[in-house]
């Protein structure tokens, strides 16, 4: 008992070192070795891409998934059964709006029935307070809401998000969590129209009753990528929105836990994405493909395997695009020599993608890259321009077709 | 009106009666042979003694109670359990994991 005592808790956010993984003879091919990779900490499940509000920085895909495709509740029932099974911790029900679903207080049993630690990720415009109660029935543990802006912003708020009213019904649904005994999470993502405001929306977190919230500074994949110039905040803004968390950090110690996650564009080091390519996290989408990482599919050549034709852990250990990647293994110089390289594991594999057309890249993010003062200097132009409209995310919204390739085509006579 | 989210900082004392949240789960994970304290986004590993402080805090115990049993537990100075015990719990009392 002589250590500094706060040693008694190691925190583990993302990864951790699993051991031993558990794995069922069901799950696992004959003859492995199960021990030779560590089970992830949370389960993603993207329950659907459905979604009312249109915000530019959405993390989900361009190309939205359809209704009509996503997994059935039995389905989604079995992901929690296996992820239970494989060793994971904690389920985080997202999408699109996870509540469009009207099977989501079943999911949330099974989930919780298993001994997963729930936590629903929510934009809350559709909830009521019954359906809350519902949930916190079938054993919801934690609900994480969204906000684009303060209260007394509403219209910008609403602006953000392409949805009127939404600041407002936030606010309400917020006190319904707090009512009900949930815990709650205000996620706050920061960009070029709000980051002027950080100081009080952590304030305003504070006032909805929220235990932690996250300043989520926007990462630049999907809907973000797309809408970078118009999202883009200037150097000396991150720089003053850092210096304000940090003093609400001091000030809230104890009050409210603040994390915020950094723009890399601003970052010196390049993030270690997911805590390292199949490493933490694993993710399900609303079709149920598997993938490392929510961005993943924008890697091209990359093949992911579905729930519906292997049980999870199975492709967690085996499944071709989580080996690809998984490691150290696969990388180029300057990774492979890098001291840093079991630290960010070559930052994320999606950026490098997108920037250099070769996922096993150096990130440009990292200043190793040679890519990296280019990359730079595009935050440095873009963030002093002025803002281009948003392109709101839904579906097709990403690239609209002109009206000429709406028409049907002629059928034969 | 809440418990989980004080609007005030907490301070932990010898006097205080610590306790978990409903949302907080102590869990041992047969899979990893380890025990995990289950809190939104974030896990964390406690240790063997932090292990053994948090199945004592249940609101009715007080941090000297449960110093007390671990003295004898451990055969261990109370005074010196007492003071790291509150500067854990303190700890955990400002991430969220414990009621103060």
């Amino acid at each position: 008992m002589n250590e500094i005592a706060p040693t008694h808790v190691k925190e583990a956010t993302v990864t951790m070192d699993a051991g031993e993984m558990r794995c069922d003879s069901a799950s696992a091919p004959e003859q492995v070795d199960i021990t030779c990779a560590r089970a992830p900490i949370g389960l993603l499940a993207e329950l659907t891409h459905r979604c009312p509000l249109q915000c530019p920085y959405c993390s989900n895909p361009l190309e939205l998934e359809r209704v009509n495709t996503e997994l059935s509740t039995e389905e989604w029932q079995k992901v929690m059964r296996q992820a239970a099974q494989l060793g994971i911790l904690q389920i985080h029900l997202s999408g699109g709006e996870p509540t469009v679903r009207r099977d989501l207080e079943e999911i949330v049993k099974t989930a919780a029935d298993t001994g997963l630690y729930t936590n629903l990720i929510t934009a809350a415009v559709l909830l009521t307070r019954e359906r809350l109660q519902k949930l916190k029935e079938a054993g919801l543990d934690h609900v994480q809401i969204s906000i684009q802006d303060v209260d007394t912003a509403a219209d910008n708020a609403d602006r953000i998000a392409g949805y009127k009213g939404g600041s407002a019904k936030k606010k309400l649904v917020a006190g319904w969590v707090r009512e009900l005994g949930l815990p709650l999470t205000i996620n706050a993502p920061i960009h070029r129209h709000n980051i002027k405001n950080v100081e009080a929306i952590i304030d305003y977190a504070v006032e909805l009753g929220a235990g932690r919230v996250e300043i989520a500074h926007v990462q630049y994949y999907a809907w973000a990528l797309k809408n970078r110039a118009a999202l883009m905040p200037a150097r000396e803004d991150f720089m003053t929105a850092a210096k304000a968390t940090e003093k609400a950090r001091e000030r809230l110690k104890g009050v409210i836990v603040i994390d915020m996650v950094v723009p890399d564009y601003y970052a010196k080091f390049p993030k270690p994405c997911m805590g390292g390519w199949g490493r933490g996290i694993i993710n399900v989408t609303p079709q149920g493909r598997v993938l490392p990482c929510h961005a993943a599919e924008s890697i091209k050549g990359l093949e992911f395997d579905n729930v519906r034709d292997k049980p999870l852990g199975e492709i967690w250990l085996y499944g071709s695009a989580f080996q690809k990647y998984r490691g150290t293994s696969w990388m180029k110089e300057p990774c492979r020599s890098c001291p840093r390289r079991e630290i960010d594991f070559g930052g994320c594999r999606c950026q490098a993608f997108a920037l250099t057309g070769d996922a096993a890249n150096t990130d440009p993010a990292c200043s190793l890259s040679p890519m990296h003062s280019e990359w730079a200097q595009v935050a440095e132009v873009e963030s002093h321009l002025p803002s281009p409209e948003f392109i709101h995310r839904r579906p097709g919204g990403a690239s609209p077709k002109p009206a000429m390739e709406k028409t049907p085509a002629p059928t034969e006579v | 009106m809440d418990e989980a989210a004080p609007r005030t900082r907490a301070i932990v004392t010898a006097a205080t009666r610590p306790a978990l949240p409903p949302h907080i789960k102590l869990r041992h994970d047969a899979g990893r042979g380890k025990w995990l304290v289950l809190a939104p986004e974030r896990v964390f590993e406690p240790d063997e003694i932090a292990v053994a402080v948090l199945k004592l805090c249940d609101g009715a115990r007080t941090v000297d109670d449960i110093a007390g049993e671990l003295a004898k537990e451990y055969n261990a100075p109370k005074q010196e359990i007492v003071a790291d015990i509150v500067s854990m719990l303190q700890d955990l009392a400002d991430k969220g994991v414990v009621k103060a």
